[in-house]
């Protein structure tokens, strides 16, 4: 392949299979983590629509958004209307103790004040209807993908709930986008150090419940109003994400309002980053690393050494959402395999240096970065680059991971094509862990499958 | 009922009683999570299966996001139509106006992936910045030497529906372009199929051995030059109710030829297209209808003793059915009874009333009927009929498993082919795995069916 890759093209305009969602996706799943909260989409019918099924296919869970569905008319004489109709219908039929309302690209153009629409809502109805908390955050796709919409309705919520009040005694946390299961993992984990923490979004639950005898209309679970409330009297947030501007992000603007300290950390994944993350849980608790992740750190470094052979030397291409590249591969420098590229569709502006920062020390240079890129231009980096592995999420399947026959360890959101997202652990001690046997196995299971032989003794 | 939005009543409708009635075709109800989608989703569900053109979505990022390879249309050939393309429009474009960005990324994306067509798909702000496509797409077309077809597909502007109808409209630019000298005199083309899981081909098979020749199949497995030429076939046969109805009548009206309506799912609906195609052909090949009728024997033969198997343990268990089509639903409900079951709730995202009045004379007195429903709605009706099966699609799914309900994925996104009499088959066998499924019996709704047997002492 001699044609110059895209990426190294300035001109290039259109985009060819997105490494990215849109802002009001990234929305709606941080508000499916407040306790009793439907999240609205104000637009037409067709964004929440291609929403519920991308979020859907990867949780297997149920997800309504709600729309305003504004038809022609609304588009031409402002959504209004619509907007307030469909709040007091989803109060009415959802019992929704919280809506989160994002908009969407249309109503941004058409240039609704969301904001004011939902003052004159809380006017006109304060006195008949039982109001729910109505959350609000602009989500124009046009400058933004699915984290800043994420992070936008966590900074949203913090902003327009949290107040100070008596000391909690409750620390804050907001993990990021990641699975249920890390969520439930980081619960376990603070309880192990004698914390209580509000966490925020908190999906453990509402993206990953049980069978039912019955549909709840919305799941249980979730971060409740109460908390987010009183976050500005907490002695601490920890923020994860390194490339998470503090100065936009709900652990700035309680720091900046309520002066509550803020620790901003990666994603604990990894040796480098999990220790940070046990030291701050030390400082905060006054007590040390609790036995059992002790030992699970042992065992883990114990895996490391196990496992080295397998892995050094590898070269692997890690994509998806910024924040989960950086932290993986900080993790897979500590375990000897090369990131030979990092990339992803997100523009925080601040993703080379996150990957420089956390590479500092064990890579004699960094990986090379791409910003803003679909898969196009990442398929055609990585043609050149010959990865033996591929870590991102499963967008990355056809067009990396057929195309390169390298195999492909899914990670992030989405994931339409493997069982079990849900359930996929990527924090602490136990997450690394579960995610280097992944990689070590995969290695050996490529391994088998390339060879003529067939040993079954590796 | 408690789940039912004031202004829905008149949206949802039992059989028997008074006199039918029902209303549809209006937009979706602010805040009712409604599992429709837009004008854009329909358009771009028509035309995505056309392998060889290029489909470009104007528009921000996520409406083409959402749509990337969704589908499970297949291709013999070229398969273009897999990737996403998008002109991922930012801040400064909605400001300024995206026609240079389209008219840039067109030309890029024609140079780099030699495509027979160009589709350029309107979006939402697309309508409000007010794009002028027509003029981007002649000059593009002009110096690409390709056609380039602007779709109106901005997605406020009505539902899925209208959708299928700007999707027609642009199908039918292409229409009428080629040259049709080597056209077959018994030929036809297949009308709003979209080849997932390769189904095309098993009803291009069934119409080869009837002896008709195919010229176009659209919209799946499509290709641009057989729609240019698909105006010298002498037949269309429609599968699905909304989708190519358009595209039919606009051929009928312009080039004369005459259209048929079909549906390919389930033994009497498969073998009556067979059997209305061979009587249409029957004054050129007297042969067709006696071919037509073999045909359907034969393949009867190993379906029927294979479906008894199923009906056995599947014989008065019930189904509820919501799906994007009525057309489709009306196939489902003949499906289901050969399978010894009934329909008790049956609705779908954009029928007509007219469909509407046909579900409820084919189903059961009482069964439930039912226009652009939403999660609250289905959920109590399954639960209000207990029905042991829910056949809908991806967003339909998690609602049944959460009730402790078997699910059968009848929409876009199935990768299991249910049409023809092989199709059949795994639609009755995918319905026989679900409902006799032992995992129901764990769930809350029948916990404590099933439990461990006891140890036998030891003697
Ligand atoms: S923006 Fe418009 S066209 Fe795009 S998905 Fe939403 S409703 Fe459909
Ligand atoms: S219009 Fe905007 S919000 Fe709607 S799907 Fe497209 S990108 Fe997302």
């Amino acid at each position: 392949m001699t044609a110059t890759p895209k990426a190294k093209r300035p001109n290039f305009v259109s985009t060819t299979n997105a490494c990215k969602m849109c802002a009001p996706l990234g929305a709606a799943m941080a508000f499916a983590g407040i306790e009793s909260c439907v999240p609205f989409l104000h637009g037409s019918q067709g964004c929440a629509t291609y929403m519920r099924r991308y979020i859907i296919s990867h949780f297997r869970e149920p997800m309504d958004i709600a729309s305003s569905a504004l038809g022609e008319k609304h588009a031409v004489y402002g959504g209004g209307p619509n907007l307030k109709l469909g709040l007091i219908n989803v109060i009415k039929k959802y019992g929704a103790r919280a809506i989160g309302v994002a908009s969407t690209c249309l109503t941004e153009t058409i240039g609704d004040d969301v904001s004011m629409i939902l003052h004159e809502f809380r006017k006109e109805f304060a006195g008949d209807l039982d109001l729910p908390e109505l959350i609000h955050v602009s989500t124009p796709s046009y400058s933004g993908s699915h984290m800043d919409g994420f992070h936008g309705a966590v900074r949203a919520a913090v902003d327009q709930l949290a107040g100070d009040g008596e000391p909690t005694g409750r620390i804050n946390l907001f993990p990021g986008l990641v699975s249920p299961e890390d969520i439930r993992h980081l619960k376990r984990l603070l309880e192990d150090f004698g914390l209580t923490a509000a966490i925020l979004p908190d999906i453990s639950e509402t993206l990953d419940g049980p069978a039912l005898e019955d549909y709840r209309k919305i799941p249980e679970g979730g971060c409740p109003v109460s908390r987010i409330r009183s976050m500005g009297a907490a002695p601490a947030s920890i923020e994860f994400g390194r490339v998470l501007d503090p100065a936009r992000s709900a652990g700035g603007v309680l720091a900046e309002r309520f002066g509550t300290p803020l620790r901003s950390l990666g994603l604990p994944i990894g040796l480098r980053e999990t220790d940070a993350f046990m030291e701050t849980l030390e400082e905060l608790s006054g007590r040390p690393l609790p036995r059992r992740h002790e030992l699970a750190r042992g065992r883990l470094v114990d895996a490391m050494v196990d496992g080295h052979k397998y892995l050094s030397g590898k070269r692997a291409v890690v994509f998806g959402e910024e924040d989960m590249c950086v932290a993986l591969t900080s993790f897979l420098a500590e375990i000897g395999v090369k990131p030979v590229l990092v990339a992803s569709g997100g523009s925080s502006g601040n993703l080379e240096r996150a990957v420089r920062d956390v590479t500092d020390g064990i890579l004699p240079e960094p990986p090379k970065v791409f910003a803003k890129v679909d898969f196009a231009e990442i398929t055609e980096q990585a043609r050149e680059l010959n990865p033996d592995l591929l870590i991102g999420n499963s967008k990355g399947y056809r067009v990396l991971s057929r195309e390169l026959d390298a195999p492909l360890i899914r990670c992030g959101f989405p994931i339409h094509d493997r069982f079990g997202s849900q359930r996929v652990r990527h924090l602490g001690y136990a997450g690394t862990q579960d995610l280097f046997d992944r990689i070590v196995n995969t290695v050996i299971e490529k391994k088998q499958a390339d060879s003529d032989i067939g040993y079954g003794y590796i | 009922m408690d789940s039912i939005f004031e202004e829905r009543e008149g949206q949802i409708a039992r059989t028997g009683g008074d006199a039918f009635t029902i209303a549809c075709n209006k937009d979706s109800l602010a805040g009712a999570v409604s599992q429709r989608a837009c004008v854009f989703c329909g358009s771009r569900v028509v035309l995505y299966p056309i392998a060889d053109a290029l489909h470009l979505v104007h528009g921000p990022i996520g409406c083409a996001a959402y749509t990337w390879d969704i589908r499970g249309a297949l291709s013999s050939g070229p398969e273009l139509h897999r990737l996403s393309f998008s002109t991922d429009l930012q801040e400064k474009d909605v400001v300024f106006g995206g026609e240079p960005k389209l008219e840039a990324a067109l030309r890029e994306l024609i140079a780099e992936h030699g495509p027979r067509a160009a589709f350029i798909y309107s979006t939402c702000i697309v309508g409000i910045i007010g794009d002028d496509l027509e003029a981007v797409a002649r000059r593009v077309s002009r110096d690409t030497g390709i056609p380039v077809i602007p779709v109106q597909s901005e997605g406020f502007r009505g539902n899925k529906r209208a959708g299928y109808e700007a999707a027609c409209k642009a199908m039918m630019r292409l229409v009428g372009t080629g040259d049709t000298s080597e056209v077959p005199p018994l030929s036809l083309n297949i009308l709003g199929d979209f080849n997932l899981a390769g189904e095309i081909w098993i009803i291009r098979e069934y119409y080869r051995r009837m002896g008709v020749e195919v010229t176009a199949t659209i919209t799946g497995d499509g290709r641009v030059d057989e729609l240019s030429r698909a105006h010298g076939a002498a037949l269309n046969v429609v599968q699905c109710s909304g989708a190519t109805m358009d595209l039919a009548a606009m051929m009928e009206e312009k080039y004369g030829t005459p259209h048929m309506r079909v549906s390919y799912f389930g033994i009497e609906d498969m073998a009556q297209a067979l059997y209305d195609v061979a009587d249409h052909f029957k004054d050129r090949d007297p042969e067709m209808p006696g071919r037509a009728r073999d045909l359907v024997r034969e393949e009867l033969e190993t379906l029927y003793p294979q479906l008894q198997e199923f009906r056995r343990d599947l014989e008065g268990k019930k189904a509820a059915v919501y799906v994007g089509g009525a057309f489709k639903a009306f196939s489902l409900v003949k499906c289901f009874r050969h399978l010894g079951m009934k329909v008790a709730v049956v609705g779908s995202q954009t029928g007509t009333e007219e469909d509407y009045r046909e579900l409820a004379r084919i189903t059961d007195p009482d069964t439930i009927v039912v226009d652009d429903a939403n999660p609250l709605e289905l959920s109590a009706f399954i639960k209000e009929k207990d029905v042991d099966v829910f056949v809908g699609g991806v967003k339909e799914r998690p609602i049944a498993y959460k009730l402790g309900v078997g699910f059968c994925d009848h929409n876009h996104e199935r990768k299991e082919a249910l049409e023809g009499f092989a199709g059949m088959i795994n639609f009755a066998r995918e319905i026989h795995r679900t409902v006799t499924s032992p995992v129901w019996g764990f769930t809350p709704r029948r916990r404590g069916s099933l439990k461990a047997p006891a140890m036998k002492e030891a003697s």
